[in-house]
């Protein structure tokens, strides 16, 4: 068991070291750091001044060290666009995506597995069938198709939502939040529903799905024998067997939530990371461009280490697996 | 004596006769929804493929757009006017003629991408399985470490790290050969595996022992004998990765780092018309948008239906 814990965490350092090493040339390599900081007529003794200033002589391998043990501290240089520290840019933008994500995968943990529950139980019901037919319509519409139906609907017909932006928020501390004002609760709900509902549909699916297997066992043929409730049967008993692999394939998701919120924020203007990054791709503003896919990296090996000993933990039948492996 | 009648042998049916009488024509004749799905996405295509001779004008030709028909409404409101169908966008362009090479640029980008990721991915695929060792590790390190990351992400990381490189200098064509290169890159990895784990099965077979005896070359055991036992899953992947690449293209267009405003895809008309949506202009987002979502649920349906039909156990 500690054997897989660490080897896990060895892979994981591994991937970060990759991610770092792209990152880094990113930064090194794509666009010449030097002209985006001197003016056009600066002369080329001063630009090789600034060169060595900023360390671009020392060899390769010094630079990419300097470059990890600054990134480690959370300092990964200025943005050309905006002339602040990345990491503060970052930091300010940070509660904004970290919450979104937060309620898109909490609206598609819960939509998706009640609708699963139910279009597994009553599984020929009209409704299932819509719940199927939502689903499909789900995995097929762009994210982005989504999020201009919702803002057509609900701000341009309706005018009940906002159409952009994050509404106001309360400082608490270096966290900004939206969950305390109308505003900011109002202006949550359509970029929310644009996140989640792909997530939505596969967690139905999957609920549905696992549903459907564990209603087959032998363990709900006794229970039923039992005398049990139905109720008891399908909700203490067959839905908690189910929640395992969802609670995992959530997890895992919640990576691709930050990742798709790159749509979703450019979409409603929302200020956070991953609109940071759409503009810094338009600007070629490689510093930030670099630190997103740091910290993102960071946030997903992490999410995907804490899941996969989770897992272990949760599940013993994995765990003999893997000791066999090992 | 009685003659003995032997009836003659049945000639061996023709490749037509062979498709006709195929288990996978046999599931896909019972299927409505599948023959549905196929002729929308064979008339996508269609459309896509003779779009200069459907369009009234060519809708990436500046000296064609005529500011006086700007912001026209489809033909059947009361302001309409011929021979604009569909209406008319901010320039003057023609809205149905600007889906139509609109969807000549999204099919072209997502059927290369495809190609080149399938290229890719089954090239490092058969490698991997072939070889085995070192290679395969290195080869499989390299997915694991790409798995992890969105396929979105990627194709925006590539995107945004080619234009640094080239600054504003890359042309309209030039930046579909980015998008296909960034769409080709971010999908290998499913085919790479997929292709990896049935050569692994197929390579301690007794034909690829024979083939081996009489001294083929590897890349010849791996391409002619090896591959096309491995093509049904392949084909899958491919299906359902259209439907992504033509998203994934679409998607980046959208966020304005795809195809430009003078060569436009879908996803490119779609953020065009998101700024007339609050104007009440709402035909020049809304019919982009019904021809994407239409083309990814027709090529969806296929792949869902070519996935349960190649599945044996489905049978």
């Amino acid at each position: 068991m500690i054997a897989f814990a660490l080897r896990r965490v060895i892979q994981a350092i591994g991937v970060m070291l990759a991610v770092g090493v792209i990152a880094f040339s990113m930064f090194r390599f794509a666009g010449d750091p030097v002209s985006q900081i001197v003016s056009i007529d600066t002369l080329a003794a001063e630009r090789a001044e600034v060169r060595k200033s900023l360390g671009l002589d020392d060899p390769i391998l010094v630079q990419f060290g300097r470059y990890f043990a600054n990134a480690a501290q959370f300092k990964f240089g200025v943005s050309y666009q905006f002339r602040q520290p990345v990491s503060s840019l970052l930091k300010e933008r940070m509660p904004a995506t970290l919450e979104l994500a937060t309620c898109a995968t909490i609206f598609a943990l819960v939509f998706g597995i009640l609708m699963g529950v139910y279009s597994a139980l009553r599984r020929d019901s009209i409704l299932a069938k819509l719940f199927q037919a939502v689903s499909l319509i789900g995995i097929s519409l762009p994210t982005f198709l989504i999020g201009i139906l919702l803002i057509y609907l609900f701000a341009v017909i309706l005018g009940w939502l906002p159409s952009y932006g994050r509404g106001d928020v309360v400082r608490i501390g270096w966290w900004t939040t939206g969950l305390l004002t109308v505003s900011g609760l109002k202006a949550l709900v359509m970029p929310a529903i644009t996140l989640g509902l792909f997530q939505m549909t596969l967690i139905m699916r999957l609920v549905r799905a696992e549903m459907l297997e564990v209603l087959r066992t032998d363990y709900i043929r006794f229970a039923r024998a039992r005398g049990l409730t139905t109720r008891a049967i399908h909700f203490g008993h067959a839905l908690k067997n189910t929640l395992v692999p969802v609670i995992t394939v959530a997890g895992l998701q919640f990576g691709s939530v930050i990742a798709f919120a790159i749509i979703t924020e450019t979409v409603f203007q929302w200020p956070g990371m991953g609109l940071l990054f759409v503009q810094a791709i338009q600007n070629v503003d490689i510093p930030i461009m670099a630190a997103y896919l740091l910290v993102v990296s960071v946030i997903f090996v992490t999410i995907n280490l804490i899941v996969d000993i989770l897992y272990t933990i949760v599940d013993p039948r994995l765990r003999s697996t893997i000791s066999r492996q090992a | 004596m009685v003659d003995i009648v032997t009836s003659p042998d049945p000639a061996p049916p023709g490749l037509a006769g062979r498709i006709f009488q195929s288990d996978i024509f046999y599931s896909f004749r019972r299927s409505k929804l599948t023959m549905v799905a196929a002729a929308i996405t064979l008339i996508f295509f269609l459309i896509a493929i003779f779009a200069p001779l459907l369009a009234v004008q060519n809708p990436f030709d500046p000296a064609q757009l005529q500011l006086m028909n700007s912001r026209i409404p489809p033909l059947w409101s009361a302001d309409g006017q011929t021979p604009f169908l569909l209406g008319t966008d901010e320039q003057g362009r023609d809205v149905l003629s600007a889906i139509l090479y609109g969807l000549r640029i999204s099919l072209t980008v997502g059927v290369l991408g495809v190609v080149f990721a399938g290229t890719l991915g089954i090239a490092m695929g058969l490698t991997a399985g072939y070889f085995g060792g070192a290679i395969d590790g290195l080869i499989m390190r390299i997915a694991d470490v790409q798995l992890t990351f969105p396929a979105i992400l990627i194709a925006l990381l590539i995107d945004g790290v080619v234009k640094s490189v080239f600054g504003n200098q890359l042309d309209a064509m030039g930046t579909l050969a980015v998008l296909v290169v960034a769409i080709g890159l971010s999908f290998w990895v499913q085919y790479a595996r997929t292709v990896r784990s049935s050569v692994m099965v197929e390579k301690n077979k007794d034909y690829v022992a024979a083939a081996q005896l009489i001294g083929l070359p590897a890349p010849v055991i791996m391409l002619r004998h090896v591959l096309p036992n491995a093509m049904g899953p392949i084909l899958v992947i491919a299906t359902i990765n259209l439907a992504l690449a033509v998203i994934t293209e679409a998607t980046l267009s959208f966020i304005g780092s795809g195809m430009p405003d003078t060569m436009p895809s879908l996803g490119t008309l779609i953020r065009i018309g998101n700024n007339y949506l609050f104007s009440g202009e709402w035909w020049i987002i809304a019919f982009p948008g019904f021809a994407l979502a239409g083309l990814i649920l027709a090529i969806n349906l296929l792949g869902d239906w070519l996935r349960d039909a190649l599945n044996p156990k489905l049978r």
